[in-house]
């Protein structure tokens, strides 16, 4: 047993770090450590300084052009990336889709879409949820006739996240009726180009667009679009839900959200003059999620050991997933009360890079409580913590 | 990073386990429990024999080495077997002590009968009215002839009824400083009780205890900082414990789920239920998480060492609550009996979770930390 990175691995994270310190925009950095509005471009120009490195792909195998990093590599250089305030690049694209076309896809599928990923020039988007399919995804009903040499889709997906940026939809889809849900599924790749299809966005609570609507209207989709056989798509699916494990934590972002809530307390006043992290009563609360990361950055480093021995994925990625949400969630809820009533005014155009009016409060305290309001997508989002807690129920506890 | 256990290690822990649940079942040790001493001779000397009293002492006293982790190990299975023997008191406090700061004389005097199992040691330190403050002592050695007198009042010494030597705390010119008493020397008294999870303690009492000089352990005035790292080390081991008995309180109550019948079906079926034994999973997978911690930061140097000694003190005791609550509550009316070994496990959870400092102790040095 020993909990230390090995000397070559340290080196590795003073690599990464050096890397980072030299290419990170230093315009990117302050919008994400500030808690700022990012914008399309933000994400592609971080994108292609990674790519330029080798380092897009971290998740890959060298054969696909990835870095072929371990999983404590690839688990350092996430932690680096969000110290040091690096955007947080979609995961539809390189961590989503790029897996499954890689296991499951054809020749010509591979040659075609891992270029233009690991390139930047398509922007994936998921097309899994329903209005009637949350966490009973199987029950979907958007439908895709087969005519011939396509496919015509019609129906909705829904919270598609960022879908108004993406020029590609993956998108499960109902192939056959008359059998049991899962055995009627099918997985497509759907160019957002085509006609019919439409997007439509959700205003969140936080006041922002994040999420859409996608409509499918007598979309014609090429059958060479498919991934593997008609009617497997459940077990892709499967496959993609599997696959993510050590970033589900969240641990990195974490550790930095930690940092600032320090920061943040330490310059807020509390009571009778002393600064706010003085006040017992609110620096228990901080030492409480503290402790609480720490039990998380050390489960998750037992899940990154399991895999470095090749151990088959577990239903362990569901306990990262319900405590890595979870103290998202309280970070961000101590973040906003830090700000007492700083907390309460909703300055929607102070968040975004270049606003010279006005502003009430702290600077620094503009976006906490958007993000409070918008980290409750946390514990719902990638099948909802209770879902999450009916698969330990029946993986690990055998209920 | 490796969270692999060593070959050697495997077979410590497959060797424990299978002592747990073979010799000592929950039947022998209600036997032991019920006895005069409340923990048993003949177990001890089996411990002697596999090894386990060597674990963590230096070779040159016998003893087998080892770190943080091979006390984990030991003390995990113990856990799981709810046993009663003084092995944290005598191997993990007293002995790990003098290993640590004794000298050659006093390592050699003491520890081979440690690690036969003819001698037992306490840890004499917390006094009345002290609560969790380790800066409190009050007992008095004063400097007499070539030695000192003790005098004093030591309060819950963890098995300090059963123990040959006691090392005790007390104040001296130069601060807090510990000394190796003999429990039979004239003017100890000592009034031994079980404590709520059925393992024994005692109040003692210090009058007029002459000491002489050879007595002394490490420098005078460094007392404190001695026991402190012995308690450390003892939180580390109280983790491990916890650990392995909330996994032995998760597989009773997940059992337990799948066989009670009501309203004609498993009441496992029900997600109510289902959810909450997920959640005492998930609270003890944390708390191992921060057990193994707590043994990698033993060597750390003393700041990172009690940060990382409070923080897995936190989670532990809140997770050794839950679990040991929540074991008790889905095992319905039989979990508040004493018929079954849930209700056990409870009282040694609680146990551990009070001991050295509770969770709000711990999360206030931890937080004051933070500002320091």
């Amino acid at each position: 047993m020993d909990l230390n990175f090995t000397a070559a691995e340290q080196a590795f994270r003073a690599e990464v770090r050096q890397f980072i310190d030299g290419k990170l925009p230093s315009d990117i950095r302050d919008k994400v450590l500030g808690g700022q509005r990012l914008q399309k471009d933000d994400y592609y120009r971080w994108h292609v300084i990674l790519n330029d490195r080798g380092w897009i792909a971290p998740n890959w195998p060298q054969q696909y052009g990835g870095t072929g990093w371990s999983p404590v590599q690839q688990h350092i250089f996430d932690e680096e990336c969000a110290d040091a305030g690096a955007p947080l690049l979609s995961v539809f694209s390189l961590r989503m889709v790029a897996p499954v076309i890689m296991a499951f896809g054809n020749e010509a599928q591979k040659a075609h879409f891992l270029p233009r990923i690991l390139s930047g020039e398509d922007w994936w988007c998921q097309g899994y949820s329903e209005p009637g399919a949350g966490s009973d995804l199987a029950s979907l009903k958007t439908r895709a006739e087969r005519k011939g040499d396509h496919y015509v889709v019609n129906g909705q997906k829904t919270w598609t996240t960022l879908g108004h940026h993406a020029s590609w939809i993956f998108c499960l889809v109902r192939t056959a009726v008359d059998v049991r849900n899962q055995e009627g599924i099918s997985f497509l790749l759907i160019d957002m180009n085509t006609p019919g299809v439409s997007v439509r966005p959700i205003i969140m609570l936080d006041g922002e667009h994040e999420v859409n609507e996608v409509w499918f209207d007598n979309v014609e989709v090429p059958v060479q679009n498919r991934i593997g056989e008609e009617n497997k798509g459940w077990t892709y699916a499967k496959f993609l839900l599997g696959h993510e494990r050590t970033g589900i934590a969240g641990v990195g972002r974490s550790k930095r959200e930690l940092k600032r809530l320090k920061e943040i307390a330490a310059r807020q006043p509390g009571s009778d003059g002393r600064r706010l992290i003085d006040d017992a009563r609110f620096r228990d609360r901080v030492a409480q999620v503290e402790i609480d990361l720490m039990a998380l950055e050390i489960t998750n480093l037992r899940v990154i050991a399991a895999e470095m021995e090749q151990r088959a994925p577990g239903p362990e990625a569901s306990l990262l997933k319900i405590r890595g949400s979870e103290i998202q969630q309280t970070l961000s809820e101590l973040l906003m009360q830090a700000l007492g009533h700083d907390a309460l005014p909703y300055q929607h155009d102070a968040m975004d890079a270049g606003y010279d009016g006005e502003i009430v409060g702290p600077g620094y305290g503009v976006p906490l409580s958007g993000h409070y309001f918008n980290l409750r997508k946390t514990t719902i989002y990638g099948g909802s913590n209770e879902i999450q807690k009916n698969i330990i129920s029946k993986m690990i506890l055998g209920f | 990073m490796d969270f692999t256990f060593s070959d050697e290690q495997r077979q410590l822990r497959e060797m424990l386990e299978r002592y747990v649940r073979k010799d000592y079942g929950f039947e022998k040790r209600r036997e032991i429990l019920r006895s005069t001493d409340g923990w048993s001779r003949e177990v001890w000397r089996q411990f002697a024999d596999m090894g386990l009293l060597a674990i963590g002492l230096p070779e040159a006293q016998g003893g087998l080495g080892g770190d943080g982790f091979d006390t984990l190990l030991v003390m995990e299975a113990l856990g799981s077997g709810l046993v009663l023997e003084p092995y944290l008191s005598t191997v993990v406090l007293g002995a790990g002590l003098l290993a640590r700061h004794g000298s050659d004389a006093q390592q050699s005097a003491l520890l081979p009968a440690v690690i036969a199992g003819d001698s037992l040691l306490a840890l004499a330190h917390h006094e009345p009215g002290q609560r969790y403050q380790l800066d409190g002592v009050t007992t008095q050695a004063d400097a007499q002839g070539e030695g000192h007198v003790l005098n004093g009042r030591k309060s819950v010494v963890l098995h300090g009824g059963a123990a040959d030597h006691l090392l005790v705390s007390a104040q001296t010119p130069q601060g807090v400083s510990l000394f190796i008493v003999d429990a039979q020397a004239p003017g100890v008294s000592r009034k031994a009780y079980p404590t709520q999870d059925g393992q024994r303690a005692a109040e003692i009492r210090f009058t007029q205890v002459r000491l002489s000089t050879d007595a002394l352990i490490g420098a005078a005035g460094a007392g404190l900082e001695m026991v402190e790292l012995a308690l450390d080390h003892g939180i580390a081991a109280l983790c491990a414990e916890a650990v392995g008995a909330m996994a032995a309180a998760i597989e009773a109550t997940v059992s337990y789920l799948k066989t009670r019948k009501q309203f004609g079906v498993p009441i496992g079926s029900f997600q109510a239920l289902q959810h909450r034994a997920v959640d005492m999973y998930l609270h003890a997978e944390q708390a191992r998480s921060m057990a193994y911690l707590a043994a990698a930061k033993l060597t750390a140097d003393r700041a990172e060492r009690r940060q990382a000694i409070s923080a897995a003190k936190v989670l532990v005791s809140q997770s050794a609550r839950f679990v040991g609550q929540q074991a008790v509550q889905l095992h319905g009316g039989i979990g508040v009996t004493d018929e079954l070994a849930v209700s056990h496990l409870f009282k040694r959870l609680t146990m551990i979770g009070l001991l050295f400092g509770d969770a709000e102790h711990h999360l206030g040095l931890f937080g004051d930390a933070l500002v320091a």
